[in-house]
């Protein structure tokens, strides 16, 4: 069952689109907004609200990457590991959160504190490397920078 | 060259807000349109030979006017700014959004009087958050101040212009890719024909062009397509905004003439870094061929580079130095690619890996001579054979590499190890 809030916010997708199922990767993110992820249930209900089947919703779910179709950490730390940042030590700076948080990109930690990705190009090499902490963007990172983020500096956490 | 893209940009404040970009002239591009009519503006932009600035360089003019007759076709009629930006090793779209929403926003509008456009979208990549929130305070003030909407400054036409956030994946900078994801469905390419010009999103005529280049098109418009043409400084026409990263002294963006060489760019950021040596660069992102020290002196732009072979790109330049590994970087632009392909085309989907893998035994120090044969018979199976051009974007670095810098393939083998890792970098 989605709240009412969240269906208003799915309806403000479906106002800024020009057909109903034109919004359902917006509404997805909407609802990921106050869930922290897409469960089945979820996907079932957006699916519904929208119209689709919940097979046609997955066929999107299970594409863009970020959709979470997993449990997330409330803290989200998104490193991106593309060409500038690469040749600026991106590998290193993700061997290092590796090492301090206990598992490897892609795994969150058992007390749900921190998911670890990599991510693409995030269009910030003038200040490589670069992550995203949640919505925040971060540049000219260095291992202080990242102790600070592992401090819970920076960004509010996700539900 | 004054700078024209860059004017109303000031280190250390935000953006101008509508009226601050009035005063500095805008939006009078706009009432000039209105007044010369659609047919007239749309010849501005043919006659000025704005090449599309997202990297594959094609005349905007050229695409707007291949649209349908009017009367003869399906309303309405779509125009998208592809905002989608995730091509490795840049970021002037994000530049040119967060220093100056409202040019933007008035060359799309400006776009979409020239094509009559009745809707549109900005096509934003969801990570670029600054970005959406610089751009939905513009769209409100632009929408409020009746340059969006109904009856646009009393022309009798009307266009709505949204903001469309998406979830991820490269893909969705591929133009008809975009119109996929658009429609809520995963971003895969179409086949070609048809164009987008005549079978769009939701099967409508539409446009898509990337966000430098309707930034152009205010200064077309008030300036005329004569003064664009002569800004730049070898075969192609206008401003571009470069930009350089890497071991450099000021990484950034740069607004300079069309066809600036590599050494002039370098210059202007300042040289390589301390300790530092130049040894290649990507002109265009992740998707253009290594140019090497013999190449410094070519005019970067979409005609000069291809006469040597190189794809201009996004004009974002990644600088190798002499302490970073060609194969490995190489690698790691193979590692995205085979990341982002949407596996729509077996090539791209089965043959990427495969890439990646060859690679990683360079790095890995058990690579044999017979690997470099199998890199060129791959790359060779790949390019040009898909739908899109993501795994011919990828394949060029190798192809490029293999025959600017085919020693250092070679110079792994013959360590068994990956000459920088093992610090015996020349």
């Amino acid at each position: 069952m989605l709240t009412v809030e969240e269906k208003a916010d799915i309806d403000r997708e479906v106002a800024e689109s020009y057909t109903r199922h034109a919004a359902c990767i917006p509404a997805l993110r909407a609802v990921q907004r106050h869930r922290g992820w897409i469960s089945r249930e979820t996907l079932e209900s957006v699916a519904a609200y929208l119209g689709m089947t919940p097979a046609e919703l997955e066929n999107i779910a299970t594409f863009y990457s970020l959709i979470f179709r997993h449990p997330v950490g409330r803290t989200v730390i998104a490193v991106c590991d593309s060409l500038v940042c690469w040749s600026l030590g991106s590998e290193s700076l993700l061997q290092y959160l590796e090492h301090k948080l206990g598992l490897r990109a892609g795994e969150t930690t058992a007390d749900k504190a921190f998911t670890l990705l990599r991510i693409a190009c995030l269009g910030d090499c003038d200040h490589a490397p670069c992550l995203m902490v949640n919505d925040v963007q971060v540049r000219n990172v260095n291992e202080a920078v990242l102790d600070r983020i592992l401090a819970g500096e920076f960004s509010p956490e996700r539900p | 060259m004054e700078p024209v893209l860059t004017k109303n940009m000031h280190p250390g404040r935000g953006p101008l807000n509508l009226r601050e970009y009035e005063q500095a002239g805008g939006y009078a591009a706009l009432r000039k349109a209105i007044e010369i009519g659609p047919e007239a503006t749309l010849q501005l932009v043919l006659d000025a030979d704005l090449r599309g600035r997202g990297g594959a360089g094609y005349p905007a003019g050229k695409k707007w006017a291949a649209l349908p007759p009017y009367e003869q076709s399906p309303t309405p009629r779509l125009i998208f700014v592809n905002a989608d930006e995730m091509e490795p090793g840049t970021y002037k779209d994000r530049f040119l959004m967060e220093g100056d929403p409202h040019q933007l926003i008035e060359g799309t509008i400006l776009a979409a009087f020239a094509c009559r456009a009745a809707l549109g979208w900005i096509f934003v990549r969801a990570e670029y958050v600054d970005p959406l929130r610089i751009l939905d305070t513009a769209l409100a003030e632009a929408g409020a101040a009746g340059y969006l909407g109904q009856n646009i400054l009393g022309s009798g036409w009307d266009f709505e212009l949204h903001l469309h956030s998406s979830a991820g994946r490269y893909m969705c900078g591929e133009a008809l890719a975009l119109l996929n994801a658009m429609e809520g469905s995963r971003a895969i390419p179409r086949s070609k024909p048809p164009y987008a010009a005549n079978v769009g999103a939701w099967g409508l005529p539409s446009i898509v062009n990337n966000v430098e280049t309707f930034c152009c098109v205010p200064h077309i418009v008030r300036n005329g397509p004569e003064w664009f043409k002569g800004l730049g400084v070898a075969k192609d026409a206008g401003p571009k905004i470069y930009g350089i990263s890497g071991r450099v002294v000021r990484p950034g963006s740069y607004e300079l003439p069309i066809g600036t060489t590599l050494r002039e760019l370098l210059e202007v950021a300042g040289g390589m870094l301390p300790g530092y040596e130049f040894r290649a660069a990507l002109p265009g992102g992740a998707s253009s061929m290594f140019m090497d020290a013999r190449e410094l002196d070519v005019p970067m732009d979409f005609e000069s580079l291809k006469a040597i072979n190189v794809y201009f790109g996004t004009g974002s330049v990644t600088v190798v130095d002499d302490h970073t590994c060609l194969v490995g970087m190489t690698h790691n632009l193979q590692q995205f690619f085979a990341r982002e392909s949407c596996g729509w085309c077996t090539p791209c989907r089965e043959g990427l890996p495969w890439l990646v893998e060859i690679l990683s035994r360079f790095e890995r120090g058990i690579a044999v001579r017979e690997d470099i044969s199998l890199l060129e018979e791959l790359t060779y199976q790949i390019h040009d054979r898909t739908f899109c051009t993501l795994a011919l974007g990828a394949v060029v670095s190798i192809e490029s590499g293999l025959a600017k810098f085919r020693e250092e393939y070679e110079r792994h083998i013959e360590l068994g190890a990956c000459p920088y890792q093992a610090g015996a970098a020349r």
